[in-house]
């Protein structure tokens, strides 16, 4: 069981007997009164989004999925694709049920296709992720004020704020839960 | 180039502004003749509030605010004091709330909650013209002028203005917080600071109600972009009153299964010798986001609990 503080961004949880995934959360509290937790729900099998606030003395279930390490393989239009390693099954799913993820999907990842009763509903990613940086701005030489950024194109298309010697061609760890950057990788 | 905690270094320009912030507050009380105090963070027995849960620390707990300690002071004839503090509540974090946070607190012998709105006016003007602002705040897609002196609105009013349901009707159904929240706040100090007053009387258990309307207390909030960002009272110095009122609190603590507190008698005991007062709290790092422009509160502290 989940408490009301388990709540963030990501989470699957039942609501009235279908999986949902948290796509937006935010705590709110009125200093002298109740915790609130804001969240915008999707529900995984229609896809329907609406708004919902619980209270500090919710309790959730945890949506009935089940998880299975697969690869990505490649996306093709609106469809990506997923191989299990073991039985060479493959299984597709929309942009709309990868979610925020697709910012994070490169060719071989290893990830975790969720299903329920055997359909895919949705995928998990590893906490990081390690992306090639195709598209900055280069680094003007001197531009060494501290904390500066610049916004840099990974090779998914997704756009990320990084430090500015950060150069095309390099490659970054991003935080998939946060889509921030975490470090520069070295090959 | 070593690339160090950029997380760190890209608040640079924000954390310079912060102390910049904190250095005229500490001027214009100084220049106004109170006394900056120190009480201690760690305390036997915060203020039983229903919604408020301390963090324990050993036996005891830590400060949830300085309040008690500050009104024994109050009480024991330091008549202006002011207090920039660390105080601690249990899971509270988002991006207006951090579990470790810095709270401004004043208090005026002789104001009440109407001369505090006065004061907060004089010092965030003054700090406007400390950190060169001007009378327009530039805060995201806002601009606030900040010419006083700013509106005030009862919180009736301003549920009849915002709300779905009347004011009554939201305490009725138990949903004040959740109205007030979702459909009041958003449009509370977005082209003016504006005061959120006269609070229902049993959601200000330190404070002392109306005297033409006892179902509401001399409490008031002040929204700027609308973030509530400063909790005044006229306070209570009834310690019959007052041992009530923390008894109901404490009891709705209890019942929820809560951490029960040890009753502050050394704050109670002093009620008597407390003079009549204005008090108020002012969020520090809030107030930082709206000169900084920064969107969440994690922008205008160096370390988030996520990254210690």
């Amino acid at each position: 069981m989940y408490t009301a503080s388990d709540l963030r961004k990501g989470l699957r949880i039942k609501l009235e007997g279908d999986p949902h995934i948290i796509v937006d959360f935010n705590f709110v509290k009125p200093g002298k009164g109740q915790a609130l937790y804001r969240c915008k729900l999707k529900n995984m099998l229609t896809g329907a989004q609406f708004d919902r606030t619980f209270r500090s003395v919710d309790v959730f279930e945890p949506a009935d999925l089940q998880e299975k390490k697969m690869q990505f393989l490649y996306r093709e239009e609106d469809k990506y694709c997923f191989m299990d390693n073991e039985t060479f099954e493959q299984v597709y799913l929309t942009e709309d049920q990868v979610g925020d993820m697709k910012n994070f999907l490169v060719e071989n990842l290893e990830t975790e296709v969720l299903l329920f009763e055997n359909r895919p509903l949705g995928v998990s990613l590893p906490n990081a992720v390690d992306l090639y940086v195709k598209v900055a701005e280069p680094w003007a030489k001197g531009d060494t004020v501290a904390g500066k950024t610049k916004p840099v194109t990974l090779e998914t298309g997704y756009v990320i704020q990084v430090p500015p010697f950060i150069e095309a061609g390099e490659k970054i760890r991003v935080d998939t839960r946060t889509g921030e950057y975490l470090t520069r990788v070295k090959d | 180039m070593a690339e160090g905690d950029w997380h760190l270094t890209r608040k640079g320009a924000n954390l310079k502004t912060r102390a910049a912030l904190l250095e005229a507050i500490r001027r214009f009380f100084n220049l106004r003749g109170y006394l900056e105090v120190e009480t201690p963070i760690r305390i036997p027995s915060p203020a039983p509030e229903y919604h408020i849960d301390a963090v324990p620390s050993g036996d005891w707990f830590l400060q949830t605010s300085p309040e008690l300690c500050m009104k024994r002071l109050l009480a024991a004839g330091y008549d202006r004091i002011f207090q920039i503090a660390r105080c601690f509540r249990e899971g509270e974090r988002g991006g207006l709330h951090l579990p470790e946070f810095t709270i401004l607190e004043w208090y005026e012998a002789g104001g009440d909650y109407t001369s505090m709105m006065k004061t907060c006016e004089d010092l965030i003007l003054f700090i406007a013209d400390a950190l060169s602002l001007g009378r327009t705040i530039s805060y995201r897609d806002l601009a606030i002028d900040i010419t006083p002196p700013w509106p005030r609105i009862t919180v009736r009013e301003a549920f009849a203005s915002h709300a779905p349901v009347s004011l009554a009707e939201a305490l009725a159904a138990s949903s004040f917080d959740e109205i007030l929240t979702v459909h009041v706040e958003p449009h509370l100090g977005l082209d003016r600071p504006v005061f959120l007053t006269d609070y229902p009387a049993e959601m200000a258990s330190l404070a002392k109600l109306h005297p033409r309307d006892p179902t509401v207390a001399q409490r008031c909030e002040l929204y700027l972009a609308g973030m509530e960002m400063a909790n005044a009272f006229t306070e209570l110095t009834d310690e019959e009153e007052q041992r009530r009122r923390f008894a109901r609190e404490e009891a709705r603590r209890r019942r929820a299964g809560k951490k029960p507190y040890p009753s502050p008698e050394a704050f109670l005991a002093c009620l008597p010798s407390m003079p009549e007062a204005g008090g108020i709290a002012l969020g520090v790092d809030r107030l930082v986001m709206i000169v900084t422009g920064a969107a969440r509160i994690d922008d205008v502290v160096a370390f988030t609990p996520e990254r210690l």
